[in-house]
């Protein structure tokens, strides 16, 4: 089975800070990790490899920086890391991020894609759906378990609001995976030390099969009008007083706004 | 594509098991507001299996017209037969504007649509408005979204390609008033599925434990975080919650360690809730945490640490003992109550 894993570089957002006085993003020293939800999906990959035997390829869409985090793939025992790069994927929505990762994947041999569900910069969601659609593949989201049946055949877990369905799966599919329901493994020492001697592949756009005009800013439908740091409501009263006096406070204020 | 063939305000319907689900009725109040600018029509599409009786409602809730997809191919939601069924609807039908709920249904399906349709989609909106376009005579719908984790607020348009499609979480947008006395249209629609595209299979369905209440439909929430320690301070939190006559929420650091379900958490990567009272107890206050709740009318917050994040949203906020206050609240409200 040939499995191919989408991984994102993202900046760790718990550790974004906002700048009091002027309101923007501190974003120096915070640090680039592998996406949670991916890193999930490639430990599905992994456990799937562990028991049925399987090729597993890490892909991903970004800097060169991004090296960083396939390399933390193969020490975690994934067969090849393939990075795409090229100043023409810039300013890409998720429509066209998951265009080029489709004109990546079709030129791949593979059985199943694996993606997170969501990333944590940006929480849309959308570029797992939107690669199986371009790829015209079949797709189960939020998956919380995936197991190969005898039968050749998915047996997979979807976690929804208020449910689980469980659903089967006939052929090439995308999966997109939760972070809580596959605790990633640690890296290996020995996966470490291979993982410095082995190739993050960096490719091109015009090594995969996409039509240039559909890349980056001029292939993506939504444009960022504006960005704002979330505006701050104007902070309400606060006291430090005995517990008897608190609980007055609180008592008073519930009868104020007439919630008793 | 010509921009000028796309009118009116869509709204995705969602039902589960026959039951219209809320957020359904709440993008169509946001979908009236829409449409009342842009002086066009609101439009319900409404998917399902025995399911054509209860398009009134949708029209009672603000719908002009509700296109209905009932029949057995679409009982259960499935992505490729729904979206097979939306995408005929809309390449039919052109829509400005298509509304989804940011549910595990809606954020599945809103992205293959998108796709299919070479459409723009914003997830997760907290904001829509409709305003003058750059192009002379056309109205953009402007969709502002949290991103970073809630840390930066964007608005996002799609000036070149109709529709387009926004996603809003449950419990964001108002609902209106049912009104008995509107009127509206009814049409049915006939999906024609290509069933060669029909790859996956619904083998069952497990029913999540129903004792749990929706936080999210709640008027009052007591939650808790760090600070409540474990169960035993919940149960605390709990006999408060009781003599409000509300539930108890938590924190994400609670569901992470395994004290609370995940179906109490409030935030980014649980729900967002906008009660009538949020009582935020031992909540240090995660910018992830108060993106799920700083909509509610009156937040008050007990915190030991007088520089937690949570009395920056907070009404009114305590610095001192949960432990100690939350009881103590829980007598001194049954003695005002009894009277």
């Amino acid at each position: 089975m040939n499995i191919v894993v989408c991984l994102k570089q993202v900046p760790d957002t718990t550790e974004i800070k906002i700048d009091p006085v002027k309101g923007t993003l501190i974003r120096e020293g915070v640090p680039s990790i592998m996406n949670p939800d991916d890193k999930g999906g490639l430990e599905l990959a992994l456990r799937l490899k562990d028991q049925f035997g399987a090729n597993v390829t890490v892909i991903s869409m970004g800097p060169p920086q991004a090296d960083v985090m396939l390399r933390e793939a193969y020490a975690m025992g994934a067969d090849r890391a393939i990075l795409l790069s090229d100043r023409k994927f810039a300013g890409a929505d998720t429509l066209a991020t998951s265009y080029a990762l489709s004109g990546l994947c079709r030129v791949l041999d593979y059985d199943l894609i694996i993606a997170g569900r969501q990333a944590i910069d940006g929480d849309t969601a959308q570029v797992g759906p939107e690669l199986a659609e371009h790829l015209g593949l079949p797709q189960i989201t939020y998956v919380v378990d995936a197991k190969l049946q005898d039968n050749g055949k998915l047996l997979v877990h979807k976690e929804n609001e208020d449910s689980t369905q469980v659903l089967e799966v006939e052929g090439k599919c995308l999966l997109t995976v939760l972070a809580s329901a596959f605790e990633p493994r640690y890296m290996s020492v020995s996966g470490i030390m291979e993982a410095y001697n082995k190739e993050v592949e960096v490719w091109s756009a015009d090594k995969i099969d996409v039509e240039e005009t559909k890349l980056g800013l001029a292939g993506s439908p939504t444009k960022v009008f504006q960005s704002f740091p979330k505006a701050m409501k104007a902070p309400g009263e606060l006291h430090e007083v005995s517990e008897e006096e608190a609980v007055e406070l609180i008592v008073a204020k519930l009868k104020e706004k007439h919630i008793i | 594509m010509d921009k000028k063939d796309y009118k009116n305000v869509f709204v995705f319907a969602e039902q589960r098991e026959g039951v219209i689900q809320p957020v359904a009725f709440e993008l169509l109040g946001k979908a009236r507001d829409l449409a009342d600018v842009l002086g066009e029509k609101v439009v319900a599409m409404f998917l399902g299996c025995g399911i054509k009786d209860q398009a009134q409602i949708l029209i009672e809730m603000g719908a002009d017209e509700v296109i209905v997809a009932d029949c057995p191919e679409l009982k259960d939601y499935l992505s490729e037969q729904y979206s097979q069924a939306v995408y005929q609807i809309i390449e039919q039908r052109k829509p400005g504007i298509v509304l989804y709920g940011a549910t595990t249904i809606g954020r599945d399906m809103a992205p293959r649509l998108a796709c299919r349709l070479r459409a723009g989609l914003t997830a997760d909106c907290t904001k829509l408005e409709v305003c003058p376009a750059k192009e002379e005579g056309f109205m953009d719908l402007h969709s502002t979204r949290p991103a970073f984790g809630g840390n930066l607020m964007a608005t996002i348009v799609c000036p070149n390609t109709r529709p387009q499609m926004s996603t809003v979480r449950p419990g964001v947008m108002q609902k209106r008033e049912r009104d008995p006395q509107r009127q509206g249209t009814v049409t049915d629609f006939q999906p024609k599925f290509d069933t060669s595209k029909f790859k996956v299979r619904l083998v069952e369905t497990i029913r999540a434990d129903k004792s749990v209440a929706d936080i999210s439909e709640a008027k009052i929430l007591v939650s808790g975080g760090r600070g409540v320690h474990d169960k035993e301070g919940f149960g605390k939190l709990q006999a408060l919650a009781d003599q409000l006559g509300g539930q108890v929420a938590s924190s994400r650091a609670m569901v992470d360690n395994g004290v609370m379900p995940h179906e109490c958490q409030v935030g980014q990567t649980g729900k967002t809730v906008r009660p009538n009272l949020y009582m935020a107890c031992g909540i240090s206050g995660a910018i992830q945490h108060l993106a799920g709740m700083e909509e509610s009318d009156l937040i008050i917050a007990i915190n030991k640490d007088k520089y937690a994040p949570i009395f920056s949203v907070a009404d009114l906020g305590i610095v001192g003992d949960l432990h100690k206050i939350v009881p103590m609240l829980t007598e001194r409200l049954k003695r005002e109550m009894a009277q």
